[in-house]
């Protein structure tokens, strides 16, 4: 007996849909039984284990113009079909076409848990937005790379179509996504390190195990020359929290912040204040936790007329073992919220 | 200098009338060891409770694991300036059990110490949980800071494991392991140097070295037979699984493999440990003495392995920097805090000279333990510990945690063999 085909549902838009071109990128979802343009040389490369059972097609400028209802949309249509594989573009280097393949692989992934994968050039704008939670294939720069684009493709559907387990980046040729996953190896760090080494002074290739990130430099903010009449926060790291730590912030990767108003508080009393940071020994700031949130310094501050205001509420959070993308999401909110509140400057405290 | 390690092979611990070793069964008189942990007075109840791999044990909050040795030959005692007298370590026979530890448990400050499973999935994290350990639980007096506790608790588990060395003084030797670094004539051997950091950020955050607190030390150049015969001794509560605990640095797999190459691929010139200490002042003298000696003894390559995470990366990466502008090739030991998802950069710091990175596993990856049938110490610690949460203790008594909580888990000496890659 025939092994069974699995299911794979293909998404293009307007012009390789070969409905129209610009003129028609207003056109809203529509799904189409089959394969369709670049999904006809895909069928082919799949051959018999794998069948394209319908193409979901969009306008670019529909996309990109209400991508929530064309996600749905999306979503909706490709469940009706059952796929076991949603494979977008390829997308080469148009910007809203890749957008709009990338969206729609991650919601199916998300919503319906399907495996997605999609292609597209290097430089495609989409491609540091949905690289993290989609398999994306490099192609060329144009569509003169569709021959060499669609092998691949049709290599990686082929492997989440039959459930095969997907390899490294450089082993399965897409994009590295940045997800780092524990494994045990053959041989221990130290053998490792001492092989590196060795291979690094004979000037022999070798492969780091944690390439290094590049960080993002935040600009300081110039200098406030007149403090007088300003709002000042405190924000900190330190985990200075109302004693009994009400919002449960974790001892280490914190995974939220919180903020308490601190209106009438003068100073921050072992009785009432406490840290939950973790790897540190606390009995310090937990005797005085002003030593890490200088609230009693801030007060002598506002009294003597060197800063205009406290503000009312701070924000705090754990730094320890915290993620850097935790961090910055942290760190983005709470700035919000201090714009809004026109908070002129803020003093961050960590341990 | 030469060393000989007799190593005594343990495969199996008792409660006996006297402390022996039998059939490489380690027989512990447990009165005794009770005993000898109440001479602190800082301590005012001690167990001692055994834990063999394969049961279904679970030990926490463990602070340090010490491997049981004793001085056969040669100048010093075990762990000098702190319950050894002072003298040049590294020389002569020092008897080892191995495939015995003793844990020392008590919770000092909560958030800083991890466990051992001895068996299930988490087992394969930890090295600890392959040997036979010797768990004491020590209690403070009421009122005892924790620093005072940590001390006390340092101190009493090095004597703990100086007394269960003592039972194999006579014992012929298993096996015979010889270190010496012999002069290599291959002048085209790279000759390399070994950097090991020690944590001493203060806070619970220390390392001792000959007694003295390494936050105090600049760094300097031993031999790398000291640190095999208990030269540093942990005084860390840090996260579990990147401190290196006593028994980490008496069998610090760094030295060994380097050994094991020395003559045929390298020339192992030496150790030179460093401190870790928190001011930018201190990193920054640290950082430029230890590239300083790297460079004065013609080193062409050095392995620079971290200890915790997060500020010291910082050391790390300066570390790097220097020496690679002096044209030290280098290659770093370190681990990762990459998120739960794996989806964060996983360093604090970085430097473009670190192209040679070795990864010892992502220390926020979660995993779900079953409940075990006893447990050492106190299971509820596990949702204060570093890598533990409200709600780590499932209903059924199992853990879900991040391996950060483990033991050695992430141990940035080398020691295992997890990794992460980057998908």
């Amino acid at each position: 007996m025939a092994q069974k085909k699995y299911r794979v549902v293909h998404y293009l838009n307007q012009f390789f849909a070969q409905i129209g071109g610009e003129e028609k990128a207003n056109i809203p979802p529509l799904i189409k039984e089959g394969a369709v343009g670049p999904g006809i040389p895909l069928q082919q490369a799949l051959g018999e284990e794998g069948e394209i059972v319908a193409t979901m097609i969009c306008g670019d400028n529909y996309f990109a113009e209400n991508i929530e209802a064309a996600v749905e949309k999306v979503v909706e249509s490709v469940s009706r079909y059952k796929p076991d594989v949603f494979v977008a573009g390829p997308a080469f280097t148009a910007g809203r076409y890749g957008i709009a393949c990338g969206a729609s692989c991650s919601a199916v992934s998300k919503k319906l848990g399907i495996p997605v994968v999609t292609a597209m050039y290097e430089e495609n704008p989409a491609l540091d937005l949905y690289r993290k939670e989609v398999y994306v294939i490099p192609t060329a720069d144009s569509v003169r790379g569709m021959k060499e684009a669609i092998p691949k493709m049709s290599g990686f559907v082929r492997k989440l179509g039959l459930g095969q387990e997907i390899g490294l980046p450089q082993e399965e040729g897409y994009f590295p996504r940045g997800i780092r996953v524990n494994q045990f190896v053959g041989r221990t760090g130290a053998e490792r390190a001492v092989d590196m080494l060795l291979s690094k002074l004979r000037g022999e290739p070798f492969q780091t195990e944690y390439p290094m990130p590049t960080f993002e430099l935040v600009p300081a903010s110039p200098a406030i020359r007149d403090l007088r009449s300003t709002t000042i926060a405190l924000v900190t790291s330190g985990g200075i929290v109302p004693l009994g730590n009400p919002d449960r912030i974790e001892a280490a990767s914190a995974s939220k912040f919180a903020e308490y108003n601190i209106a009438g508080v003068d100073d921050l009393t072992p009785d009432a204040y406490q840290t939950c940071h973790g790897g540190y020994d606390p009995t310090y700031a937990n005797d005085d936790p002003d030593r890490v949130l200088p609230l009693d310094a801030m007060r002598a501050l506002e009294k003597d007329g060197t800063i205009g205001k406290l503000y009312d509420v701070y924000y705090v959070t754990v730094g320890n073992a915290t993620s850097v993308a935790n961090s910055q999401k942290f760190g983005k909110a709470i700035a919000e919220k201090l714009k809004a509140a026109d908070v002129d400057g803020v003093i961050l405290t960590s341990t | 200098m030469r060393l000989e390690l007799g190593i005594i092979k343990i495969k199996d611990v008792q409660f006996g009338d006297e402390t022996i070793i039998e059939d490489s069964t380690l027989y512990v008189n447990k009165k005794e060891l009770i005993a000898l942990a109440r001479q602190d007075d800082r301590l005012s109840e001690a167990d001692v409770e055994l834990a063999r791999p394969g049961e279904e044990v679970r030990i926490i909050p463990v602070k340090d694991v010490i491997e049981p040795r004793v001085k056969v030959s040669g100048s010093g005692e075990l762990f000098p300036g702190l319950v050894g007298k002072m003298g040049t370590v590294g020389s002569g026979r020092t008897n080892v059990l191995r495939g015995a530890a003793v844990a020392t448990v008590g919770r000092i400050i909560g958030p800083q110490e991890g466990f051992i499973d001895m068996t299930g999935p988490g087992a394969q994290y930890s090295p600890f949980s392959q040997i036979n350990n010797v768990v004491l639980v020590l209690h403070p007096i009421d009122g005892l800071d924790p620093h005072a506790y940590e001390e006390a608790m340092r101190l009493t588990g090095l004597r703990a494991a100086v007394y269960l060395g003592k039972a194999c003084k006579d014992i012929a030797p298993d096996e015979l392991e010889v270190y010496e670094l012999s002069p290599v004539t291959d002048t085209t051997l790279p000759r390399v140097v070994y950097l090991s950091t020690l944590l001493s950020e203060g806070l619970l955050h220390d390392t001792w070295f000959y007694g003295v607190d390494a936050k105090k030390l600049l760094p300097t150049l031993l031999h790398p037979n000291e640190v095999m015969d208990g030269a540093i001794v942990s005084g860390n509560c840090v996260s579990a699984c990147d401190k290196h605990t006593t028994y980490h640095h008496l069998n610090d797999s760094v030295i060994k493999e380097l050994y094991r190459r020395h003559g045929k691929d390298l020339n192992f010139v030496g150790v030179i440990v460093t401190n870790l200490n928190v001011t930018l002042l201190d990193k920054e003298r640290s950082t430029d003495y230890a590239s300083k000696l790297v460079k004065l003894i013609g080193a062409d390559g050095a392995i620079i392995a971290e200890e915790g995470f997060g500020n010291p990366d910082t050391d790390l990466m300066m570390l790097c920097k220097k020496m690679e502008e002096y044209g030290i090739k280098t290659v770093l030991i370190t681990d990762e805090y990459a998120g739960q998802d794996g989806a964060s950069q996983s360093l604090a710091d970085a430097v473009p000279q670190a192209d040679a990175v070795i990864s010892v596993g992502n220390a926020n990856e979660v995993v779900t333990l079953p409940p075990m049938k006893h447990i050492i110490g106190d299971l509820k610690s596990a949702e204060v510990i570093s890598g533990g949460f409200v709600g780590s203790v499932t209903a059924s008594g199992g853990l879900s945690v991040e391996i950060q909580t483990i033991m050695g888990s992430t141990c940035q000496l080398g020691f295992g063999k997890l990794t992460a890659r980057g998908y």
